[in-house]
C-alpha cells in the first residue's frame, strides 16, 4: 500500500512528461509557464484563509466548539463517528475554507499522520463543497424545479464520509 | 452571508470564552490563526506551482482529448437522454475530465455551457432534466485524482509520507460518487412512475 501510494504521483508526472516529448513540445517551458499559475491562485486564497482560520481558531479556543461536540455526542456515537470531526462535517457542505481551516486545525491538534488527522484529511478531499456547486450550477439553470437535487448530493456526501471512517476504524 | 456569519463567530467566541475562562487561549489562538495560514501557504504555493506547471503540459498535449474518448461510454451511460446532443455531451465530458484533473478553472465554464446545451435540448423548461442533474450531482462529488491541498497541508504539518492520503481518498471518494449516481438514477426512475 504504501509502495504503491508512493507510486503515483511520480508515475503521473512521467507519463505526462513521456507524451510531451513524444508530441514534441517544449515540455519545460510550457511547464514554467504553468507553474505561475500556483502563484495567482495561491495569493489569491490568502486573505479568505486568514478570515476564515482566524474565525475558526477563535470559535476553537473559547471552548465553544467543544460544547457543540458535546451536545451532539449521542449522535456521533450512534454512527460512530469520532466527535472530533462533527464540525468538519457539519461546515464541509456548505464552505470550502471552512472546512480546510477545521480540518488543518484537527490535523494539527491530534497529528497529520493520527486516525483523526487522516480521517480530517480524507473527509475535507472527498468531496466538492456541495451546497456551492449546486447553487451555482442552479442559479445557471433559471429553473423552478430542482426535483430534490439535495437528497443525492448530500446522500453522496454522507457515504464518502461514513466509508472514511469505516476504512479507519477497521 | 459572511459578512453576518463571520463577525458572529468571531463575537460569539469572544463572550464565550470570557464565560468560560478561555480568554488567554483565545488570545493567543488568533495568532496561532496567522501562523498556520502562513506555514500552510508557504507550501501549497509550492505544491500548486508543481501541480499546475504538470497541467499545463497536460493541455498542451493530446492527453485530455484521449481521456475525453475514454470516458465516452461511461458518459453515454449517465447522460442517455443527452445522446444525440453532441455539444452537451462534449462539454460534459471536458467538464468531468478537469474534474479528475483537479483543473477547477476548466471545469466549471464547461459545465456551465453543457448544462445551458442541455436545457436547450430540454421539453420542460421549468424543472432540471435528467441529465441536468447527473451533471450537478456528479460536480458536488467529483473524483480527483492528486488531491493537492490537502497533500499541502500534511506536507506543512510534517506527514511522514503526505502522499499516502490519496488511496484512502479515491476510495471515499469512489463511494461517495457511486453512492451519488445510484441515487440519482433513483430518484430520476421513481419520478417516472
Amino acid at each position: 500500500m504504501t509502495f504503491f501510494s508512493a507510486m503515483i504521483i511520480p508515475i503521473i508526472i512521467s507519463i505526462v512528461l513521456f507524451i510531451g516529448l513524444k508530441e514534441k513540445k517544449n515540455v519545460y517551458d510550457i511547464f514554467v509557464d504553468g507553474a505561475k499559475e500556483g502563484i495567482k491562485i495561491t495569493l489569491k486564497l490568502f486573505p479568505t484563509m486568514i478570515g476564515i482560520f482566524l474565525a475558526i481558531y477563535m470559535l476553537r479556543s473559547s471552548g465553544f466548539i467543544d460544547f457543540l461536540v458535546n451536545i451532539f455526542s449521542n449522535v456521533t456515537k450512534f454512527f460512530s463517528i469520532p466527535s472530533e470531526v462533527l464540525p468538519l462535517i457539519l461546515i464541509k457542505p456548505i464552505s470550502g475554507s471552512g472546512s480546510m481551516a477545521i480540518a488543518t486545525e484537527l490535523m494539527t491538534k491530534f497529528g497529520p499522520d493520527s486516525n483523526i488527522g487522516i480521517i480530517a484529511a480524507t473527509i475535507m478531499a472527498s468531496s466538492e463543497t456541495t451546497f456551492y456547486v449546486i447553487a451555482l450550477y442552479m442559479s445557471q439553470a433559471k429553473v423552478k424545479n430542482s426535483r430534490k437535487i439535495v437528497i443525492p448530493a448530500l446522500l453522496a456526501d454522507f457515504a464518502s464520509i461514513i466509508s472514511a471512517i469505516i476504512f479507519f476504524n477497521l | 452571508m459572511l459578512n453576518y456569519l463571520w463577525p458572529i463567530f468571531i463575537i460569539i467566541s469572544f463572550v464565550f470564552a470570557i464565560i468560560s475562562g478561555n480568554i488567554e487561549n483565545l488570545n493567543s489562538s488568533i495568532f496561532e490563526s496567522i501562523d498556520s495560514v502562513i506555514s500552510l501557504s508557504m507550501t501549497l504555493v509550492g505544491t500548486m506551482c508543481l501541480w499546475c506547471g504538470i497541467m499545463e503540459v497536460v493541455k498542451n498535449t493530446s492527453i485530455m482529448s484521449k481521456l475525453t474518448k475514454l470516458l465516452k461510454p461511461v458518459i453515454l451511460w449517465l447522460f442517455p437522454d443527452a445522446k444525440y446532443n453532441k455539444e452537451a455531451l462534449d462539454n460534459i465530458s471536458i467538464n468531468v475530465v478537469s474534474n479528475i484533473l483537479g483543473l477547477g478553472n476548466a471545469a466549471t465554464p464547461a459545465g456551465i455551457k453543457a448544462l445551458e446545451s442541455l436545457k436547450e435540448s430540454s421539453n420542460d423548461k421549468l424543472s432540471l432534466s435528467d441529465s441536468m442533474m447527473m451533471l450537478i450531482v456528479l460536480n458536488t462529488t467529483s473524483i480527483e485524482l492528486i488531491p493537492t491541498t490537502v497533500i499541502a497541508i500534511r506536507q506543512s504539518l510534517n506527514s511522514q509520507n503526505p502522499a499516502s492520503i490519496i488511496i484512502p481518498i479515491w476510495i471515499s471518494t469512489i463511494i461517495g460518487t457511486i453512492v451519488g449516481i445510484l441515487s440519482t438514477k433513483f430518484l430520476i426512475k421513481r419520478s417516472k412512475n
